[in-house]
């Protein structure tokens, strides 16, 4: 990257003028290196130490800290709030990441048309995106409220009666899927603008070809618009997959993994155990786990992808 | 009439009627979007509690009826020290993107334009570090700050802003997306200051900065957003209302008994309102900046 400046640079002259860039460099990087090694690499690498510990919060004089082997892994095999915790992250994927991106592409396609105030409709799909999650968390909760609840009232009203009302946040069926529709609710926007950002990077004459070809809006979408979005599309799923295995804020704010587990998720059990039960080594090994799975994910996104675009 | 007219008289009713079916399925989505923030904000006004739950089973809860007042906002600010906690948010919002952007954009320059030993081992290091979540660092981290010192002789960094800002100044991701802009600036400009003999710190101040202002934009909205929403890292490092932000705030104060409706509305308004109000104003520079998040297709 710097031959150029470099090259111009020996035509000034002399290697202390080398010296000094090299000096500069490392001047304008420790900052920065120096923060992301601290607060980053060095807990990172103690995560991976403090997985084979029983290290605790505040140490108990009674029970030095002590190496144990893989007991914390063991232990989570047969740890239900881990399981349940890691199962709720799967099915969240599985329903989460497909709904949120179909109807932020259908958003996105929605919008790209030119038609009159799309600005506007842009801004209010967009709006829960800077909304506080914790702030989002209590509205729904007030609207999953189970007795005069406005989400039961509109059951109530389309079905004559004949649906609810649910007791949506305390039922053990009810309540993840709850929390999914508000996070679905709270992502699209974020989704759709990546994915408007892909429409519009596709070239018009191929629609106007398709056109010439007699091809309907339905042909064109299938084999035009998605494969031109192959690479957003993977993004938007994959990015999607790991924001879904970091779900935490709603859940803690809403029901703190209940009842019985049955919201439970991975980041949840992570805090409650090293946070709240000062389990520091046990958490550091879910976290071990956590972290596993989101490198798998991102390995997939970067070999998949493009080789430039890869990581962005 | 002839067929041909006939023909295009159907076309276009069948026009008006695509488009009207369009406008439909975009107010519908609208309303999806709108209506948990239009409720929360309607309610937050009205003043009578019992009012804001019984409105909640009808369309009522839509709309501005009954008495209406700021007497929730006042409580807020009267029991729960929303200004204070206001404050340590903006505190730690400006903080944190302030010394971010200057300390992020410095590595990626140096990365971007600089020769020198190490160069292509920190490239991949930051590369790496970007798969790393904080939030499967966040405990071992926490036991960490528990035992830093600080100036004055404090030995843990719990219940303070600093706790709050420094770990989130460096970020890999942001460092990518500067390296990433700087790559792309033509360098005449720079090849020809640097004959005439300028620093390299005045040619990344006079000559870099002012060409990457939508990279810094897209940087300080991004890092903004994550500041004003974060969750789990103020819950775990702070113990009162003093150096608490507001999203732990609201959440103390949600899960207190009884809950009253009203004023934990008026309080998320009030952390929502001002947000919104931002968003509308530099609306393009929020929309790019996700978009930049993406990939070029």
């Amino acid at each position: 990257m710097g031959d150029a400046l470099s090259k111009s640079r020996k035509r000034v002259k002399t290697s202390s003028r080398e010296r000094e860039e090299n000096r500069m460099a490392w001047l304008f990087s420790a900052p920065a290196l120096l923060l992301l090694l601290v607060f980053l690499l060095i807990p990172f690498i103690m995560a991976i130490v403090l997985g084979f510990t029983n290290q605790r919060l505040i140490p108990n004089p009674n029970l030095p800290t002590k190496f144990v082997g893989f007991r914390n892994f063991i232990r989570l095999v047969s740890d239900d709030a881990f399981l349940r915790g890691l199962l709720n992250n799967f099915y969240f994927v599985a329903v989460v990441v497909p709904l949120q991106t179909g109807l932020a592409l259908a958003l996105a396609i929605l919008i790209n048309q030119k038609l009159k105030a799309m600005n506007l409709f842009r801004t209010v799909y967009f709006a829960p995106v800077v909304t506080s999650m914790t702030v989002i968390a209590i509205v729904w909760a007030f609207l999953y409220n189970p007795g005069e609840g406005l989400i039961n009232a509109f059951l109530a009203a389309i079905s004559f009666g004949k649906l609810g009302p649910y007791n949506w946040l305390l039922d053990t069926k009810l309540v993840f899927p709850a929390i999914m529709l508000l996070s679905i609710w709270q992502g699209a926007g974020f989704q759709m603008v990546i994915y408007l950002a892909g429409l519009q990077d596709i070239p018009g004459e191929l629609y106007e070809a398709a056109d010439v070809d007699g091809a309907n809006k339905w042909q064109q979408f299938q084999h035009i618009t998605l494969p031109q979005l192959r690479n957003t599309s993977i993004f938007v799923i994959l990015s999607t997959t790991i924001l879904a295995f970091k779900l935490f804020d709603q859940v803690k704010v809403m029901t703190n993994g209940g009842p019985q587990n049955a919201s439970m998720t991975t980041m949840v059990h992570i805090v409650n155990q090293g946070f709240g039960e000062l389990k520091v080594g046990y958490a550091s090994a879910i976290s071990l786990v956590f972290f596993l799975i989101v490198l798998i994910v991102s390995l997939i996104q970067r070999k998949v992808l493009p080789e430039e675009r890869e990581v962005a | 009439m002839n067929i041909s007219s006939a023909y295009s008289t159907e076309y276009r009713v069948r026009k008006v009627l695509n488009l009207a079916l369009k406008y439909l399925v975009l107010v519908l989505l609208a309303i999806f979007f709108l209506f948990p923030i239009v409720f929360m904000i309607v309610s937050s006004l009205k003043v009578n509690e019992a009012q804001v739950v019984s409105d909640m089973s009808s369309l009522r809860a839509f709309l501005p009826v009954g008495e209406i007042g700021f007497q929730n906002y006042r409580d807020v600010f009267d029991n729960l020290e929303f200004g204070q906690l206001m404050g340590n948010s903006v505190l730690i919002m400006l903080f944190t993107i302030g010394i971010g952007l200057f300390v992020n954009s410095m590595l990626a320059y140096a990365l971007a334009r600089l020769r020198f030993e190490g160069r292509e081992l920190i490239l991949s290091f930051i590369v790496a570090l970007i798969i790393i979540p904080f939030e499967a660092v966040a405990i071992p981290l926490l036991l960490l700050v528990n035992k830093l010192p600080w100036f004055g002789g404090a030995t843990t960094w719990l219940d303070s802003y600093h706790v709050q800002i420094i770990p989130f100044i460096a970020d890999a991701f942001s460092i990518f997306l500067f390296y990433q802009f700087f790559i792309s600036i033509p360098k005449d400009l720079e090849e020809a200051a640097l004959v005439d003999g300028a620093s390299l710190f005045r040619i990344f101040w006079n000559i870099i900065l002012p060409l990457s202002k939508p990279i810094f934009a897209t940087v300080a909205i991004l890092q903004a957003l994550a500041s004003w929403n974060r969750f789990m890292w103020p819950l775990m490092v702070t113990r009162g209302p003093d150096h608490r932000p507001l999203t732990v705030g609201i959440q103390s104060f949600f899960g207190q008994d009884p809950r009253i409706w009203g004023d934990l509305l008026a309080f998320a308004s009030m952390i929502t309102i001002p947000v919104l109000i931002v968003f509308l104003l530099f609306q393009k520079w929020f929309v790019q900046s996700v978009a930049r998040t993406g990939i070029k297709g």
